[in-house]
């Protein structure tokens, strides 16, 4: 692709004591593509979108936004790039509405320091019919009320109505039933057809291969392979989960395998 | 211009101009639905008042005259003080049972600052000596809580030892302070001339339409679809018919009480804080879920400490309000069963013990509804033994019925 990459990471390696979680890992995102980062458990996944969010800071890599380099120290640099991560418990509060989680930290208010009820809700009503998210029937309900997948819609349309440019899901469907995953993946679709990066971490190959574009696959910490979506099977991409190449990590004489939790 | 809108397409300005009104019975029909869904309101409050009311009326028609409501808003408005604070710390999952001794403290700090033996101070410098001890107290509250994860309960339980032993040491050999400075006595002690109550009634009502129709207009401008005419028109009806019919009830005996104006200043004030602001709206947050309000960015631990503060600044008010009512502060101030009436007010009220689900208001509801029982018995000439037990059961069938409409929200949440 010819076209500046939305985001980079080139070389990040990631350490907790003995193990080394990340070694040397590139990662590639464009604008209006959906990536799938796919490995075993322990791979290093969670990891990798941890350094990119600014949770962990990694040992060595660098990351590039839209073709600058960039300096990613703590979530609120990554949210200031267009970064948004959608984490696996979703964190929204049950107790409020959906408009309430939607802003939540980020809360317009009116002259008088009072919010802007009206505002908010009016924008919230737009991103969600901007994105098509038609199983809603308010946004004034409570979250409380609302199914799996209409979580996972509100957690997703909270993290795109910020000017974001890239979408961070790990493992948007894993707690969904047949329907609601296909909610979920047509929402991650028209995300990507906003022109907006996703990536997306799901054990399921099944969906990712309705989903994504790309493929990157993470083996014991390492990059092992990348595949465009058209031109490989589920069988040559599980290969590579269970089988890919490593290189030599410095410093360890053998890979220990690692205990998957 | 935002990422949303401009997916969509659509500019602010070229919204739809004007949105739609929701029919009457629509209205309705979703005030149900959420009722079955465990949002259940003011509905408990309201229906046990008629059955209190109900119930001591037969028994002593005194309990519904003018006189003896009129004594319920001056009974109530302590312990309605002190749980507009424990409201607080409840949204935010937490408990402050210092309450009852906070309050204790500052009344009798007040008190001493004021006996006029030649070294008193201004009234305003006692009170601000109270509210700044107060203030003090809560930040320490909240400091053990977020900062170091000692649990407000155990934390609470230790002040409110500390605060007795305080109102000991104050109180000394002669136990009881007697309140003379005018100020402080007015608080509990005044009551509006008739003109001055109609006009308040007046002022209530227009003020709460100026705000349901501000707040109508700015729906529709922003294209949202708007409540009915006709469920506006119920609700501004229901706040006249409550304001003119309190008016009209403390007119024919003493006027209405100056504590009940003092006391709905304060509510409309947290009942604006809560709901309208930022800070309110983080408050409900880390109740609800507090790594969400700080993956949101929100400074949890600035939130529970604010929510602490306002809580111990909020018992000593009602301390203050409670030693110009009773003209004296004795060394069992804070004491007996206020602690109890203050958490029970504002769980009766409909603030969850749970976190982030109640409303400021929960605690003059509830209030009312611990003073209308207290004053019924009291006409009755029950004895403490059966007092005890029946506040201890109401306390229990609220928590019963927080816990239970609790269930049902979770239940239908999983559908
Ligand atoms: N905070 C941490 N402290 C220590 N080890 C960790 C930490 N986070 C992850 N790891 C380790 O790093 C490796 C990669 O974990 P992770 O990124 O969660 O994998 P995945 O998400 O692909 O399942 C695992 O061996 C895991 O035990
Ligand atoms: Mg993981």
């Amino acid at each position: 692709m010819a076209e500046v990459p939305l985001l980079e990471a080139r070389g990040v390696s990631k350490r907790f004591g003995a193990v080394q979680a990340l070694y040397n890992v590139d990662l590639t995102l464009h604008p209006g593509e959906v990536l799938g980062l796919v490995g075993d458990n322990g791979a290093g996944k969670s990891t990798l979108i941890k350094a990119i969010a600014g949770t962990y800071h990694p040992d060595e890599g660098e990351f590039f936004f839209e073709g600058r380099p960039v300096r990613i120290r703590s979530p609120r640099d990554s949210a200031d790039l267009g970064i948004e991560v959608v984490y696996q418990d979703l964190a929204l509060c049950d107790n409020l509405t959906v408009v309430q989680n939607m802003f939540l930290g980020r809360e317009e208010v009116n002259r008088f320091h009072a919010l802007s009820e009206a505002h908010m809700q009016r924008r919230a009503e737009e991103t969600m019919e901007s994105l098509a998210v038609t199983t809603l029937s308010s946004v004034k309900q409570t979250v409380a009320r609302l199914s799996g997948g209409q979580r996972q819609s509100v957690a997703v349309a909270k993290a795109v109505m910020w000017n974001s440019k890239a979408v961070i899901l790990d493992e948007p469907t894993a707690a969904l039933g047949v329907a609601q995953t296909r909610q979920v993946l047509d929402l991650v679709r028209r995300l990507a057809d906003h022109g907006l990066g996703v990536i997306v971490i799901s054990h399921n190959l099944h969906d990712l291969f309705e989903v994504v574009d790309r493929f990157l696959v993470l083996r014991l910490g390492q990059s092992v392979a990348r595949f465009d979506r058209d031109k490989t099977s589920q069988q040559e991409v599980v290969e590579a989960i269970t089988a890919g190449t490593l290189s030599h990590v410095p410093g360890q004489s053998e890979l220990e395998e690692v205990v998957t939790q | 211009m935002t990422a949303a809108s401009s997916a969509a397409g659509v500019d602010a300005a070229d919204i739809s101009p004007r949105g739609r009104r929701l029919s009457f019975s629509a209205g309705l029909t979703n005030w149900t639905q959420n009722v079955r869904a465990g949002e259940i309101g003011s509905l408990p409050v309201a229906l046990g008042l008629a059955v209190i009311a109900f119930i001591f009326q037969i028994q002593n028609d005194r309990f519904l005259s003018s006189q003896n409501l009129t004594n319920l808003l001056v009974q109530m408005a302590a312990v309605a003080t002190i749980s507009t604070g424990v409201v607080f710390v409840l949204l935010l999952g937490e408990i402050d049972l210092s309450v009852g001794a906070m309050s204790g403290v500052a009344g009798i700090t007040a008190a001493r600052l004021l006996i006029p033996d030649g070294n008193q101070v201004n009234v305003v410098i006692a009170l601000a000596v109270a509210g700044a001890i107060a203030l003090a107290v809560g930040a320490t509250h909240g400091f053990f809580v977020a900062k170091l994860g000692v649990p407000s309960l155990i934390v609470t339980l230790a002040t409110l030892f500390i605060g007795q032993g305080v109102i000991l040491a104050i109180a000394g050999q002669q136990g009881l302070i007697r309140i003379q400075d005018k100020t402080i006595i007015g608080i509990a002690n005044v009551f509006l001339t008739d003109g001055w109550g109609w006009l308040l009634a007046a002022a209530m009502v227009l003020g709460y339409a100026a705000l349901v129709i501000s707040a109508d207009r700015t729906t529709l401008a922003q294209g949202l679809t708007a409540q009915s005419t006709a469920s506006m028109l119920a609700k501004i009806s229901l706040v006249a018919v409550m304001a003119f019919g309190t008016v009209a009830i403390t007119n024919s005996d003493r006027g209405f009480p100056l504590v009940a104006v003092i006391l709905a200043v304060m509510i409309i004030f947290w009942t604006f804080v809560a709901e309208r602001t930022r800070f309110g709206r983080h408050l409900y947050a880390v109740g609800g879920n507090a790594e969400a309000a700080n993956r949101a960015g929100i400074n949890v631990d600035r939130i529970r400490i604010a929510g602490f503060m306002i809580a111990s600044f909020m018992a000593a008010a009602g301390g203050i309000v409670l030693a110009s009512r009773l003209r004296s502060v004795d060394n069992s101030a804070g004491g007996g069963n206020l602690l109890l009436n203050a958490i029970a007010a504002a769980v009766i009220g409909g603030t969850s013990l749970f976190g982030g689900r109640g409303r400021i208001s929960s605690a003059v509801q509830g209030a009312l509804v611990i003073a209308s029982v207290e004053s019924g018995m009291g006409l009755l000439g029950w004895p403490s033994d059966r007092k005890f037990i029946v506040t201890g059961a109401i306390l229990l069938l609220a928590v019963t019925i927080d816990t239970l409409s609790r269930r049902t929200r979770q239940t239908q949440g999983r559908a």
